[in-house]
């Protein structure tokens, strides 16, 4: 039986937490009613209210260290949400561990990125809504993260969906801005109706919809309702991630604006997923099955973001792609179980730092190059962006996982923790794979940075000198590049005991794995290194302009290995015929049986049309023959003949 | 207070304020407007002192009152209202106001007499208010078939494109459910111990012989299936929501079609218990074959107007499951629903108001690009369609939870289809969305010169209310839903079913 769960009361400071999720709130409510009058300062409030968060972060953040590790959270019930029977919601919060780092992360990153759009965005006409939505979707991740129960968890769920959806299409004139913000939507509700069930499972089984409820209640459930229950949760968190099969719409998503593409679809929302699992750790600890489907979904995905993003030249597609396979090694580590919960995380904190790190420095390389995205068309920036290729360079050898940086501490331990697991054929094929993402993200990150910043210059003709970013967008780099150096270390040796009171008491190093851990340690580099110096040998001379003719298995991964043709021949044009159908029958069918009908009660067609044209003697004789219908009915009753 | 004879007073006072209207020359137009809009502020204003004086915990009938009317049948004017008429009660008393703001300029540009319109409105208001406020059954079928006739009059007359085609179409369908009712009306009266009271119902069907009282449920439900409307008796809703003047169709759907699901939870649950669980899976059937059968239509339609009426289609799918679940969250969530449609749906169809009487076309095609021209306009329009698909944050999403997880707990299959509808709502509204304000800018928009006026003084008060009242409801429905929960107890009462316990419980576990 697992220990008892219980979040203490919020006291004392830790009484205000609300205020993480209003301050961005009430920044995106004034800036949205004030309209216009609000153009000239209200980016500065958007980012002051972000900033002022993180502050409040960081306070909360020391209290809960103040606090015994027993009772290490604060549970603040704000006011009853949904009282209707048995079901009693909160609109509550808890401010514990987990949701602590998350916090942190959620402003501090988002500070950052919400400085850097300031620059970025200088030239929109549409800056002062543009923050709107930002803060909007800040506001909206804190209360994911902050929620006390499944149900507040889902309200922050579809705020980020809608701030998401708002900044994939904030230029809304691009017809393909507009249809990828409504794709993201779209599979997210899919991951969401799953979700959604779950929840109600919940309820049914459990009488609840509360963390605490639900996590002392898990383990006396049924195996295969725990399985049940699981894979609903699954299904909401692999919409929200981008994770197999609902990986599609993430790419996409990039047609927003690259600090978009930073702060939600690569640092915080799309790790939202990883959230959920390791929220739900003791429904997910629960059963077994259902931890082997987590850990397949993270390998397979983890293998299909390495392979279509190896094949791409979008430089915002190919971070796209990383963060789809980067998540799928935080789902390999949540899956796994027991002390890989922690890794995880951590993986998910240095990813926020290296990847939000190389989105804003690929944001910062178009700003210099007139919005060009292509590979292709860059070559040689090392020498005219001089900060962004340096920070660049932190992230590309943070992700490729290059000690001492933040990617070697996260990601390897994962790789080990794979092989480390108990049936042996899992342990191969799921290690093994974990291994070659890591030689593939190491060819492809480094294909991406070496034709970007080195070799000869593709340049487009219009660009005679790209100039580097000015220092409202280079200074969140340079602060995100020491995360990517440094951050790594950092929370390999704290965050795992912080995150203890979370996720249960690391039980002893039983497990020894198929390899050892040395063995394994020198694998991974070694393939980093295969990896990195291919591709560092193939492109250093630059690579065609054009498309180039390729195999099968290049063309499949150009073509997102065909998961959009099967999207579009499976529901796609299934459901456009099916709609067109109906339409027609409701139309034709219902509607003319009906119609037929009154016809023959009328006596005739003819009647009909007198009706349909509207002679008002006709239905004036209809409600008479009501009418006489009451009276004489009436009539009967009275002389008994009815009675 | 409380001696306040509340209830037949909210009823006769838009009467009044009609015929006062209808009085008012055609050449004095802008008097008969704003005469209307202050007399439905006064209703409101009543409505709210009501809502204030009504007891939460109390009995579950209050403010009643009884006047002497036909003895020998015993139908008497018997007003009484149970939790859910007032939330019911409370909606129309918003919705009026706003609709006559929102109507202000509608007839302005036709041939027709303008306070002849805001009398009808009023008037209109009047069979609405009786209709929800009736403890009598006799009373309640004659409001209930009064109601068409201004509703016929507003469509027929002051409606567009084959107006005259959907109101003898509305009118038709609607006598027809009447002329089921009646004779199920009738039919209570005589095995029912000759009296229309409802109270004394609730105690005398419990003798109904089992296959009459089928019978006489049947009657009932045909007509509040078509009114509501339910699968398959939808098909006058997209003809009459389309021809309809916007405002009117705010509350054809908003108000008018709730009568049918307040008839199935009032008179079809209360006085049939039996028959009522009888039917029930077919009933829950239906629901859901309307569900996912009208999403998917909505998602196919080139005409604003119908697309909307088809997502109400749809909601009342929703509710249908939520009544016929037979939980206490399916029940309230069933409810608040009802309350909640008729905000956002309102809010909805008056917003494609503003974009037709700008247009003068209410075809998706003819927009495109809207965005950037109008603005502001377009963003209440999202909000509408957030609201529509029931996000988290407006009312409507509680409602929807209610429901879903009120009928996941009894009817498992059918909730998890329904919960496929959100998907399905999602693609509706987003694609409707994305015609007509997103995209490329539709050149034949530049042309019209309305098309570059963005929303008015008068229209921002407009949508200020509804959006307003679905924000604070979505974040704090608990005034709501305290008022709904005990009416729907009481009723599930008299169904004879209780709420499941959680598995954990049942099985004799200790749960959390």
């Amino acid at each position: 039986m697992e220990q008892t769960v219980e979040f203490a009361p919020a006291t004392g400071v830790l009484s205000s937490i609300w205020l993480l999720v209003a301050i961005p709130l009430a920044s995106a409510a004034v800036l949205l009613l004030l309209g216009r009058r609000a153009d000239k300062w209200g980016h500065w409030l958007g980012v002051l209210s972000v900033a002022a968060s993180f502050v409040l972060g960081l306070v909360f953040f020391a209290n809960l260290a103040g606090l015994d590790a027993e009772r290490r959270s604060a549970e603040l019930n704000l006011w009853d949400f949904i009282v209707v029977g048995g079901l009693h919601v909160d609109f509550g919060l808890l401010f514990d561990p987990l949701s602590g780092v998350f916090v942190l992360l959620i402003t501090g990153v988002g500070s950052l990125i919400h400085l850097y759009a300031v620059g970025y965005m200088e030239h929109d006409p549409g800056r002062r809504k543009f923050f709107a939505y930002f803060n909007l979707f800040v506001s909206a991740m804190l209360l994911l993260v902050l929620g006390n129960n499944y149900v507040m968890l889902y309200f922050g769920w579809e705020g980020v969906g809608l701030a998401s959806y708002l900044l994939i299409s904030f230029w809304y004139t691009r017809p393909s801005a507009a249809t990828a913000g409504k794709k993201a939507f779209l599979m997210n509700r899919v991951g969401d109706a799953g979700l959604a069930i779950g929840i109600f499972l919940m309820f049914t089984e459990l009488g609840s919809t509360q963390y605490d409820d639900v996590f002392n209640g898990a383990p006396t459930l049924a195996a295969g309702t725990v399985l049940i229950m699981g894979i609903l949760l699954l299904l909401g968190a692999c919409g929200k991630s981008g994770q197999f099969p609902l990986q599609a719409w993430l790419p996409d998503a990039m047609e927003g604006p690259t600090p978009v593409s930073a702060l939600i679809h690569a640092a915080t929302m799309v790790t939202a997923g990883v959230y959920l699992i390791a929220r739900s750790n003791p429904i997910f600890s629960a059963n077994t099955t259902l931890q082997l489907i987590v850990v397949s979904v993270g390998a397979l995905t983890l293998l299909i973001g390495c392979v279509i993003g190896s094949a791409k030249d979008d430089i915002k597609r190919i971070l796209a792609w990383s963060t789809v396979s980067q998540i799928g090694y935080m789902f390999l580590g949540v899956g796994l179980g027991g002390g890989a919960y922690a890794l995880a995380i951590i993986h998910l904190l240095a990813h926020g730092f290296f990847k939000a790190n190389m989105f804003l420095g690929a944001g910062s390389v178009m700003h210099g190059m007139h919005d060009q995205v292509d590979i292709r068309r860059f070559g040689g920036l090392s020498k005219h962006m001089k900060i962004t290729w340096i920070t660049f360079a932190t992230g590309w050898l943070a992700i490729i996982g290059i000690p001492p940086l933040s990617g070697y501490f996260s990601k390897e331990p994962i790789i080990a923790a794979a092989f480390e697991r108990e049936v042996a054929w899992e342990a191969w094929v799921f290690g093994l794979a974990a291994l070659i993402g890591a030689g593939l993200t190491a060819f492809y990150m480094t294909r991406l940075f070496v034709l970007t910043f080195h070799g000869p210059a593709r340049w487009t003709d219009d660009i005679k000198h790209p100039h580097e970013s000015p220092p409202l967008m280079t200074i969140p780099l340079i602060l995100l590049a020491a995360g990517s150096i440094g951050a790594g270390y950092l929370m390999s040796t704290s965050v795992a005991d912080w995150l203890t009171p979370v996720f249960g008491e690391e039980q002893a190093e039983a497990a020894h794995g198929v390899l050892s851990h040395t063995v394994i340690t020198i694998l991974s580099l070694l393939v980093t290194v295969l990896g990195a110096g291919l591709a560092w040998s193939l492109f250093r001379k630059g690579t065609a302009t054009e498309p180039q003719p390729a195999g099968v298995l290049v063309t499949a991964a150009r073509r997102n290995l065909y998961t959009d043709s099967f999207n579009e021949a499976v529901f796609e044009r299934p459901g456009i015929y099916l709609t067109r159908a109906l339409v027609y029958l409701d139309n034709k069918g219902i509607d003319g049986v009906v119609n037929g009908l009154a016809a023959g009660i009328g006596g005739g067609s003819a009647r009909l049309r007198r009706l349909q044209t509207g002679f008002v003697r006709s239905y004036a004789l209809s409600m008479l023959s009501g009418a006489l219908l009451v009276v004489g009915a009436f009539i009967a009753i009275q002389l008994g003949w009815l009675a | 207070m409380s001696e306040f004879p509340f209830l037949s007073v909210l009823t006769l006072l838009p009467l009044v304020g009609a015929a006062v209207v209808g009085f008012i020359p055609r050449a004095k137009a802008e008097l008969a407007k704003m005469v209307a809009l202050v007399w439905s502020l006064i209703v409101l204003g009543l409505s709210v002192v009501m809502w204030l004086a009504f007891t939460i915990d109390g009995d579950r009938f209050q403010f009643r009152e009884s006047y002497a009317w036909i003895p020998s049948w015993d139908a008497r004017f018997t007003f009484a209202a149970d939790g859910i008429a007032l939330v019911m009660l409370m909606l129309i008393a918003v919705l009026f106001p706003v609709v006559i703001l929102a109507s202000w300029n509608d007839v302005d540009q036709s041939r027709r007499s303008a306070p002849a319109y805001f009398a009808l409105l009023l008037s209109f208001e009047f069979t609405m208010i009786g209709v929800f406020a009736a403890a009598d059954v006799f009373l309640f079928y004659v409001f209930f078939e009064v109601m068409l006739i201004p509703m016929y009059f507003i469509i027929g007359s002051f409606g567009s494109g084959q107006k005259q085609y959907a109101a003898v179409k509305f009118f038709l369908y609607s006598l027809v459910g009447g002329l089921f009712m009646l004779a199920s009306v009738i039919g209570l009266w005589v095995v029912g111990g000759h009296t229309f009271d409802f109270t004394n119902l609730v105690e005398s069907t419990a003798a109904i012989d089992q296959n009459t009282a089928r019978w006489l449920f049947l009657g009932f439900f045909v007509a509040f299936a078509i009114k509501a409307p339910f699968f398959p008796f939808h098909t006058w809703l997209p003809d009459s929501g389309g021809a309809a003047p916007a405002g009117a169709a705010a509350l054809l759907v908003g108000v008018m079609d709730k009568v049918g699901t307040f008839g199935i939870l009032r008179y079809c649950l209360s006085l049939f218990p039996e028959a009522s669980r009888w039917f029930a899976p077919a009933a829950m059937v239906l629901a859901v074959i309307g569900i996912i059968y009208a999403s998917l239509l909505a998602v196919g339609q080139n005409d604003l107007k119908r697309l909307v009426s088809y997502t109400s289609i749809a909601h009342f799918g929703f509710i249908g499951i939520g009544i016929f679940a037979f939980t206490t969250q399916a029940g309230t969530g069933a409810v608040l629903y009802m309350v909640n449609h008729g905000l956002a749906t309102g809010l909805l169809f008056i917003v494609v108001g503003m974009f037709v009487a700008r247009r003068g076309s209410a075809l998706v095609s003819d927009f495109g690009g809207a965005g950037k021209l109008v603005p502001v306009l377009a963003g209440v329009f999202f909000f509408a369609g957030l609201a529509s698909l029931a996000l988290p944050g407006t009312a409507p999403f509680v409602s929807e939870f209610l429901v879903l997880i009120g009928t996941f707990s009894t009817h498992k299959a059918y909730a998890v289809v329904a919960t496929l509808g959100i998907i399905l709502a999602a693609a509706y509204v987003l694609w409707m969305i994305q015609r007509t304000t997103q995209g490329t800018l539709n050149p034949a928009l530049t042309e019209v010169p309305a098309m570059s006026k963005d929303l008015t003084l008068r229209e921002k008060f407009v949508v200020a209310p509804l959006i307003a009242l679905l924000l604070v409801l979505g974040f704090y429905p608990k005034p709501v839903t305290d008022v709904i929960n005990p009416a729907v107890q009481a009723t599930l009462q008299d169904v004879g079913t209780t709420d499941p316990a959680p598995s954990v419980v049942a099985d004799g576990k200790v749960g959390g």
